[in-house]
C-alpha cells in the first residue's frame, strides 16, 4: 500500500506531514519540523495552555450547509496524525503577512496583558477562538474560556480587559483588520481531505491507523490487543511525555463517525466513545443541568475539547470526574469485542486499583445513560460537588455525586458515588443504605455521614489527606442536606419537610452552601 | 467582573513615565518573541538530559551508564569526571556540585548528563542509569534539621533592647507559633541554556537567566578558563520570579563543559516535572513568637524564632534569611526585639530567590502576631496594626528607626492607610460581614486590612551598583545596553523611557538589546526590584555623558553657551537654533564626537555590617496597603476571593501601566503562595508536587470579582532616585498577606472572634476545614455548630 502522508490545512494552506513518528505531538512537529516557534512548551501535560493552538473540524448541519467548528487544543499532547482532514491555526497564522496584528492580539497589547509573554501566544489562541465562537463574551464565559491557560506574570485581568475589548479594538477610522478565513472557504479547503477509507499511517516502525468504522476498529482491536486505543490523547499523551512510552500500533477512535454520534431513544442517551466531553456534556446538561457546574470545573476547554467521556471512563482513574455522576444516574457501559457486545454498569466495569471487567482487546463502545424519568421520579434531587485546592483545571481531593428520590418525605431510593475515596470510582453503599426508607432530616443526614466511614478507606496524597477526604466527603452529603431544604423552600414556597435541627429557628432565606 | 485600575500619568510624551506598552508586547502576541529555545538551532546541535538521584541522601557506590550509552542516538554521557574545571554552581558558598560526586543529597539531584540527538531521547536514555546506592538516613522538614542541628549557617540571634525584660513588664503576652510554606516559581519557560563552542576555548552561551555575569563567572570556573572566554546572552526570559537568578548557572555549565567536551553546541531544557524536582524553590519557614503589649495592642517586646529550610546547600539562603530579620518588623515600631534565626540544612532542592526574598516570610510572622493580639483584646487588626505603625519622626519619642539601626525617613504608612480604609469602606464592611455571619452558618466572610513595608537594594551593599551602554548611530537612532535582564517586568520598557526621556526623543528611537556580558560586565543580578533603580539611572548617566559632548558641539557650532543647549521633543535646541536630534549627531559625527557612552550606577547612602546586623541597608522603603475580603466554606475549606482594593507605592512611577501590572501579578502571586500552592514531599523525600497537574497557581478564575488597584498619586520618592520612582518588582507581592488574614477573621467567626485560628500557610481547602474543626471542637453546646 502507497504511504499515505497526514493531511491538514495549517494556517490556511494545505500542508501535508510523512515520515514523522506517530507518537510525535502537533507542538513538536510545529517547533521542530516547521520552526513555527510561537506556540511553546511549559508543561507538555495539558495543564498550562502555553502550547495552545485552535483546530477546525468540517461540519455540515442539518440543512446540509458545511462550515468549520473552531476548538481550543493543547498541542502538546495531541498526536500529529490525529490532525489528519482538519484546520490548525497557531498564533503565526492570526497576524497579517504585513505584519497587521489581528484583534485579539491588538487587544492584549492595548490591554498591558503581557508581561514575560511566553505564555501570551496560548492565550491569544485561546481567545482566538471565543472570538470565533462567542460574539459578545461576557467575564464569566472569558475566565471559562481562559481555564486552561495559566499566567504566572499578570495576574489576569489585563488579559479579561482584553477578551471585552477585542471586539471593539479597531477605532472609526480604520477598516476592521483581517482575520483569517475560518467560514465557507476553509470548509471547501478542508472537503476534499475527508476519508471514506481507513486511514493507516507509518513511519519509524509505528502504525497509526484511524479506521472509519466500528467494524473496522474493532477488527483492528481484536486482532492487536496490546495496540494502544488513542481516543482525545489528553491521558496517552502524558504516557509519550511523561512516562516516555511508545506502541508499535495505536489505534484511533476519533475517525469513527459512529463512535462520535449522541443518540437519545428509549429513555436512554447513547454516547459514542469519541464524543468530546464538551458535546457528552452539552447533551447531559439537558437532562440533569444541576452538574453543569461541575462539568465546567472538569479541566479545561482545551482538554474537554479534545478528550472523550469514553475515554474518561475506559481509563477508570479513581479520581475521574465522570464517573460518579454517571454512576448515580445508572449509566451503563457498552464493551465491544470484534463484532460481540456486552453491558454493564457502569459501576460494575471497575473492579479494582487499574483492575476492569474488561477483557484484552475488548474496548468501550458507548456508554448510555438514562434520561431522566420525570414520570416514575418526579421529584429526583441530583448534585455532584467536587474538592481540590484550585477551582478551576483541578484533579479533585473528593469528587461527590448524588441521586435523591424522596417519597412522603422519606428517602426512597437514594445512590451516592465518590471519586478520589478509593481505588475506583464507587458507591456509598453504607451511607444509602442508612438513608433508604429514613426520614430526610439532618439525624438521619448524621447517621449517613457516620455510616460513610465503612464505605471508604480513602488514602493521604499530595491533593488531600485521608482524614480531610472522609470529613469533607460527610460534609458534601451535608451540604446537599441543606441545599435540598433551600430548594424546596424556593420550590414549594412552603417551609422545609424537616425544620433545621438545633437551631431554634428555620432560617429566613435559604442557606448559603457555597463560595463558588 | 468590577475593577478599577488606577495611574496617574505624568507624561504624556512617549518617555518616561507615560503608560507605554511593554517593549515586546507586539511580538508576545504574534509568538514572535524568541526566547532560548525558539532561536534557531545551529548545525550538529545536541540535546541534553540529566540523569537524576533517585534517593534523599545516599552514597553512591557504583554507576553503571553502558545502557544509557549504547541507547540509539545517544552521542554521550558525562558525569562529574567530566568537568574540566570545577564541579559547583554554587555563587557564594562552593557547595552545589553540577554533578553528584560520590554523594546525593536529594531526591532528583543530577548526576550525569547524556547528549543525544533529540530531546526525548536524551530524556529517555537518561532514566537508563543504573546507580547503585548506599541509601543514608535523610533529613527532612525544619522540625528534623533543628532536632539533629543540621545547619548551612550557625545559629545567630539579633537583639535590639532588651525583649526578655521588656516582655516581662508587659501586661499581656500571648506565643504562638506557625508556618508558611514555600513556593515554585513557575515561570512559565524552564529553565534552558544554549552552549556553543567558539573559537581558541571560548564558550559563548544563550541562556534564560536573571543572573548573566555569575552565569558567565561559573561556565569560567566549570571550564577552567577565565572570564573573558565566557560570553553569555539574554534576550528576554519567560518568566524569573527569582528561580533564575543562581539556578540558571547549573542548566549553562552543564551545557557549556557538555558543548567543551563534544566541540558541538549543546542545548538543555528541562522538562517542567524535572526542572520542578531539581531546582529551589522559595523557604518554607517554621515561625515561633511570643510579644509582650498593652491594652491598645501596641507591642512592647516580641522574641521571634526564623527558622528557614534551607535545603541541601547554602545557595542563596543567608542573604534570604538576612532579609526575612530585616522584614520581621514590616511597618512596626519594635523597641525590644530578638530574633533567633536558625539556617536549616535538609535533603531537599537548595532553596533560592523567590521575589521578596525572605521578606514574606519575615513579615508573615509579625502579621500573625498581631492578629493574635487583636483577636486577645479584641480589637480591630487594623486599629493594632496602626499604633504599632513606625512613627514619622516628629513625634516624642520618634519611633522610626528599625531593629536594625535604619532610620526610616519616608513613612507613609498613615497617609496611604486613611485613604485606602476610606475607599474600600474598610470598617462598614467589616461590621457588615460581622452581623452577616451571625445568620449564616456555613459560610463565613472575613475581611483584613495589611500594610507593607519593603526595604529597597540589596542586603549586601556591593551588588546595588550597574552599567549601561548607550550608542547613538548617524541615523538618531539609539540602541541601548546594560545589566539588566527582561522577565517581563517591564525593564527594557522602563529603561528605554529613561533614554527617550534624556535624550529628548521617541520611545521609537530607541531600541534595548540583549544583556550581554561582552557588553556590559561584572553586572548585580536582576534582583530585589533593583533593576529600574540601578539599570535606570546607570543609563541616565551614559546619557548625561553623551549630551554633554552634544552640548559642547551645539555651544561651538551655535556660539551659545554650553549650558543654553536642551534636548527635547526630538531636537536638539539653543537660543534660536534648533536641528532635528538625527541631523545633529550626524553632524557630531562629522565633527568626530563620540556617539557612545557607557554609564555607571552605584547606589548612595547606604552601608551593611552584617556581623553587627546593623546599618542602613536600604536605600528607601516601598509601602502598601491591601484590604482583601474572602468567604470561606466551613464545611469543605473551600475559599474564594471577593474583592481587593490595593493602593501601592511606586513613588513617581516610570510607566504606571507596568507598575500596575507589577502590582496585580505580585499580589496574586503572593495570593497563591498562601492559599492554593502547596508542595509535598513524600516520607522519602521525593517531590510529589513536581507539575502543574499537582501544583496549582492561581488562574484567572481565582482573582478577586472585584478589584480596586491603584497607584499612590503624588508622593514622589524623597530620595534621588531615577526620576523619584521606586521599585516595584517584589513589594507588592506581600499585600497577598491580606488574603491570608482575610481567611483567618473567616475561620475566627466560628469561635466569635474569641480564639486565634490555628492556621498555617498555605490556607488550602484542608488547612482551612482542620482550623475550623480545632475551634469548633473547642466549644461546646454552641448552636450554630450543631448546624453546620
Amino acid at each position: 500500500m502507497q504511504p499515505q502522508p497526514i493531511r491538514f490545512v495549517l494556517n490556511g494552506v494545505p500542508h501535508q506531514a510523512a515520515g514523522v513518528d506517530p507518537h510525535v505531538s502537533l507542538l513538536q512537529y510545529l517547533r521542530e519540523q516547521l520552526h513555527l516557534t510561537g506556540t511553546k512548551e511549559g508543561c507538555a501535560e495539558g495543564d498550562c495552555g502555553a502550547c495552545t493552538v485552535v483546530i477546525g473540524e468540517l461540519q455540515t448541519d442539518a440543512s446540509g450547509a458545511s462550515g468549520v467548528r473552531l476548538k481550543p487544543i493543547n498541542a502538546c499532547i495531541r498526536a500529529l496524525p490525529t490532525l489528519d482532514g482538519k484546520a490548525v491555526f497557531t498564533v503565526e497564522g492570526l497576524t497579517q503577512a504585513d505584519g497587521s496584528l489581528h484583534p485579539v492580539q491588538r487587544a492584549m497589547v492595548a490591554c498591558h496583558a503581557s508581561q514575560c509573554g511566553f505564555c501570551t501566544p496560548g492565550f491569544v489562541m485561546s481567545l482566538f477562538a471565543l472570538h470565533q465562537n462567542t460574539p459578545q463574551p461576557t467575564r464569566a464565559q472569558t475566565i471559562e474560556a481562559l481555564a486552561g491557560n495559566l499566567c504566572r506574570c499578570t495576574g489576569y485581568r489585563p488579559i479579561l480587559d482584553a477578551a471585552q475589548a477585542m471586539h471593539t479594538v479597531h477605532t472609526a477610522d480604520e477598516v476592521a483588520p483581517a482575520q483569517p478565513e475560518c467560514g465557507a472557504a476553509l470548509a471547501h479547503a478542508l472537503m476534499p481531505l475527508q476519508r471514506a477509507e481507513d486511514f493507516s499511517y507509518s513511519a519509524h516502525g509505528v502504525t497509526f491507523h484511524a479506521p472509519r468504522s466500528v467494524a473496522s476498529f474493532s477488527r483492528l482491536a481484536a486482532a492487536h490487543p496490546d495496540a494502544w486505543i488513542l481516543a482525545g490523547g489528553t491521558d496517552v499523551g502524558l504516557w509519550i511525555n511523561k512516562a516516555l512510552q511508545s506502541a508499535r500500533m495505536i489505534l484511533y477512535t476519533g475517525a469513527v463517525a459512529e463512535l462520535t454520534q449522541i443518540a437519545e431513544g428509549d429513555g436512554w442517551l447513547d454516547i459514542g466513545a469519541a464524543v468530546p466531553l464538551d458535546d457528552a456534556f452539552t447533551a447531559l446538561n439537558c437532562h440533569t443541568p444541576e452538574y453543569a457546574h461541575l462539568w465546567q470545573r472538569f479541566a479545561s476547554p482545551p482538554i474537554r475539547a479534545s478528550g472523550t467521556l469514553g475515554g474518561n471512563i475506559a481509563n477508570g482513574s479513581p479520581i475521574g470526574d465522570a464517573m460518579p455522576l454517571l454512576i448515580v444516574l445508572g449509566a451503563e457501559v457498552v464493551l465491544r469485542h470484534g463484532v460481540a457486545t456486552r453491558t454493564l454498569l457502569l459501576e460494575d466495569l471497575y473492579l479494582d486499583y487499574k483492575q476492569q471487567a474488561r477483557a484484552p482487546g475488548e474496548w468501550v463502545e458507548r456508554v448510555r445513560v438514562p434520561v431522566r424519568d420525570s414520570v416514575r421520579y418526579p421529584a429526583l434531587e441530583v448534585a455532584a460537588y467536587k474538592l481540590a485546592k484550585r477551582n478551576e483545571q483541578d484533579i479533585s481531593a473528593v469528587c461527590f455525586a448524588i441521586a435523591l428520590h424522596r417519597d412522603s418525605g422519606k428517602v426512597a431510593r437514594v445512590r451516592i458515588a465518590l471519586g478520589g475515596m478509593a481505588g475506583i470510582p464507587k458507591r456509598a453503599a453504607h451511607t444509602e443504605a442508612a438513608l433508604t426508607g429514613q426520614s430526610w432530616n439532618q439525624a438521619a443526614v448524621r447517621a449517613a455521614m457516620n455510616a460513610m466511614t465503612r464505605d471508604f478507606a480513602p488514602l493521604s496524597d499530595m491533593r488531600a489527606s485521608a482524614g480531610y477526604r472522609m470529613r469533607a466527603a460527610q460534609n458534601l452529603l451535608l451540604r446537599f442536606f441543606h441545599e435540598s431544604l433551600a430548594a424546596n423552600q424556593v420550590g414549594s414556597g412552603a417551609a422545609p419537610a424537616v425544620a433545621l435541627e438545633g437551631t431554634g429557628t428555620a432560617a429566613a432565606a435559604p442557606l448559603e452552601t457555597r463560595v463558588y | 467582573m468590577h475593577a478599577i485600575q488606577a495611574m496617574h500619568a505624568t507624561h504624556t510624551a512617549h518617555t518616561a513615565g507615560a503608560s507605554l506598552p511593554h517593549e515586546s508586547a507586539h511580538l508576545h502576541v504574534s509568538g514572535a518573541a524568541p526566547y532560548a529555545d525558539d532561536v534557531p538551532e545551529p548545525a550538529g546541535l545536541l540535546h541534553a538530559a540529566f540523569g537524576m538521584s533517585a534517593h534523599a541522601h545516599a552514597r553512591i557506590k557504583a554507576i553503571d551508564l553502558s545502557a544509557v550509552r549504547s541507547c540509539p542516538g545517544v552521542t554521550a554521557v558525562l558525569t562529574h569526571s567530566d568537568i574540566p574545571g570545577e564541579n559547583n554552581y554554587g555563587g557564594i558558598v562552593h557547595d552545589d556540585p553540577l554533578l553528584a560526586e560520590g554523594l546525593v543529597q536529594y531526591h532528583g539531584q543530577p548526576v550525569f548528563l547524556v547528549l543525544a540527538d533529540s530531546h526525548h531521547t536524551a530524556r529517555r536514555a537518561a532514566r537508563l542509569g543504573r546507580i547503585e546506592y548506599e541509601v543514608l538516613p535523610a533529613i527532612l522538614g525544619v522540625e528534623a534539621a533543628l532536632a539533629q542541628q543540621s545547619f548551612i549557617a550557625p545559629p545567630r540571634t539579633i537583639t535590639r533592647g532588651d525583649a526578655a525584660a521588656a516582655l516581662t513588664r508587659a501586661p499581656h503576652r500571648i506565643t504562638g507559633h506557625t508556618r508558611c510554606g514555600g513556593q515554585d516559581h513557575f515561570y512559565l519557560e524552564g529553565q534552558i541554556a544554549l552552549a556553543q563552542p567558539q573559537e581558541d576555548g571560548q564558550m559563548q552561551v544563550l541562556c534564560s537567566t536573571q543572573h548573566p555575569t555569575e552565569v558567565q563567572h561559573i561556565v569560567a570556573h566549570a571550564l577552567g578558563c577565565a572570564n573573558h572566554a565566557v560570553r553569555v546572552e539574554c534576550r528576554r526570559m519567560g518568566g524569573g520570579f527569582g528561580g533564575k537568578e543562581s539556578q540558571p548557572a547549573l542548566i549553562a555549565a552543564a551545557a557549556a563543559v557538555a558543548a567543551a567536551h563534544t566541540g558541538r553546541a549543546v542545548k538543555l531544557r528541562l522538562d517542567r516535572d524535572d526542572d520542578m524536582c531539581i531546582t529551589g524553590k522559595r523557604h518554607p519557614f517554621l515561625l515561633e513568637y511570643e510579644v509582650g503589649f498593652d491594652d491598645s495592642g501596641r507591642i512592647l517586646a516580641a522574641d521571634f524564632l526564623l527558622a528557614s529550610d534551607c535545603g541541601y546547600s547554602a545557595d542563596l539562603s543567608g542573604p534570604v534569611n538576612d532579609r526575612a530579620i530585616c522584614h520581621v518588623d514590616n511597618a512596626y515600631f519594635l523597641e525590644h526585639v530578638t530574633v533567633r534565626n536558625f539556617q536549616c540544612r535538609t535533603h531537599t532542592a537548595s532553596n533560592t530567590a523567590f521575589r521578596g526574598f525572605g521578606g514574606p516570610q519575615g513579615m508573615f510572622i509579625i502579621e500573625h502576631a498581631i492578629d493574635c493580639i487583636a483577636l486577645r483584646l479584641g480589637l480591630d487588626a487594623l486599629d493594632v496594626r496602626r499604633v504599632n505603625y513606625y512613627g514619622t519622626g516628629t513625634a516624642n519619642p520618634p519611633r522610626n528607626q528599625t531593629h536594625y539601626g535604619q532610620t526610616i525617613e519616608d513613612n507613609i504608612l498613615e497617609a496611604i492607610t486613611h485613604e485606602l480604609e476610606a475607599s474600600s469602606d474598610y470598617r462598614a464592611r467589616r461590621a457588615a460581614l460581622r452581623e452577616q455571619n451571625a445568620a449564616s452558618p456555613v459560610i463565613k466572610r472575613g475581611i483584613a486590612f495589611t500594610p507593607v513595608k519593603f526595604g529597597i537594594s540589596f542586603n549586601a551593599t556591593h551588588f546595588n551598583q550597574a552599567g549601561a551602554l548607550v550608542h547613538i548611530y548617524k541615523d538618531g537612532s539609539v540602541l541601548l545596553n546594560h545589566g539588566g535582564t527582561e522577565m517581563g517586568q517591564g525593564l527594557f520598557t522602563k529603561v528605554a523611557q529613561v533614554v527617550a526621556r534624556e535624550l529628548g526623543i521617541d520611545i521609537a528611537c530607541v531600541r534595548a538589546s540583549a544583556t550581554d556580558t561582552g557588553k556590559v560586565p561584572n553586572t548585580s543580578a536582576t534582583a530585589a526590584s533593583s533593576g529600574s533603580d540601578l539599570n535606570g539611572m546607570a543609563a541616565r548617566d551614559a546619557c548625561r555623558q553623551l549630551k554633554a559632548r552634544l552640548a559642547t558641539h551645539a555651544a561651538a557650532l551655535w556660539q551659545v553657551a554650553v549650558d543654553s543647549v536642551s534636548f527635547a521633543g526630538g531636537s536638539v535646541r539653543a537660543a534660536a537654533h534648533s536641528m532635528p536630534f538625527a541631523e545633529f549627531v550626524n553632524q557630531a559625527w562629522f565633527a568626530r564626537v563620540s556617539l557612545s557612552a557607557q554609564g555607571f550606577y552605584a547606589t548612595p547612602k547606604i552601608h551593611w555590617d552584617r556581623t553587627a546586623f546593623k546599618g542602613h541597608p536600604f536605600y528607601y522603603f516601598a509601602y502598601g496597603v491591601a484590604c482583601t475580603q474572602v468567604a470561606v466554606d466551613t464545611l469543605t475549606g473551600e475559599t474564594r476571593i471577593e474583592r481587593a482594593d490595593l493602593l501601592h507605592d511606586a513613588g513617581t512611577s516610570l510607566n504606571p501601566a507596568i507598575d500596575l501590572g507589577q502590582v496585580e501579578g505580585g499580589f496574586i502571586q503572593g495570593a497563591g503562595w498562601l492559599t492554593s500552592e502547596e508542595l509535598c514531599w513524600d516520607a522519602q523525600g521525593r517531590l510529589t508536587t513536581h507539575a502543574p497537574s499537582t501544583y496549582k497557581i492561581p488562574t484567572a478564575a481565582d482573582i478577586p470579582p472585584l478589584f480596586h488597584v491603584k497607584l499612590v498619586q503624588a508622593r514622589p520618592n524623597v530620595e534621588d532616585t531615577i526620576y523619584r520612582s521606586k521599585a516595584v518588582g517584589e513589594p507588592p507581592l506581600m499585600l497577598a498577606l491580606s488574603v491570608y488574614h482575610a481567611i483567618r477573621d473567616a475561620v475566627a467567626s466560628v469561635a466569635h472572634y474569641r480564639a486565634a485560628p490555628q492556621l498555617d500557610a498555605p490556607a488550602t481547602p484542608e488547612a482551612i476545614l482542620n482550623a475550623v474543626d480545632a475551634l469548633r471542637a473547642a466549644r461546646t453546646n454552641d448552636v450554630i455548630d450543631a448546624m453546620a
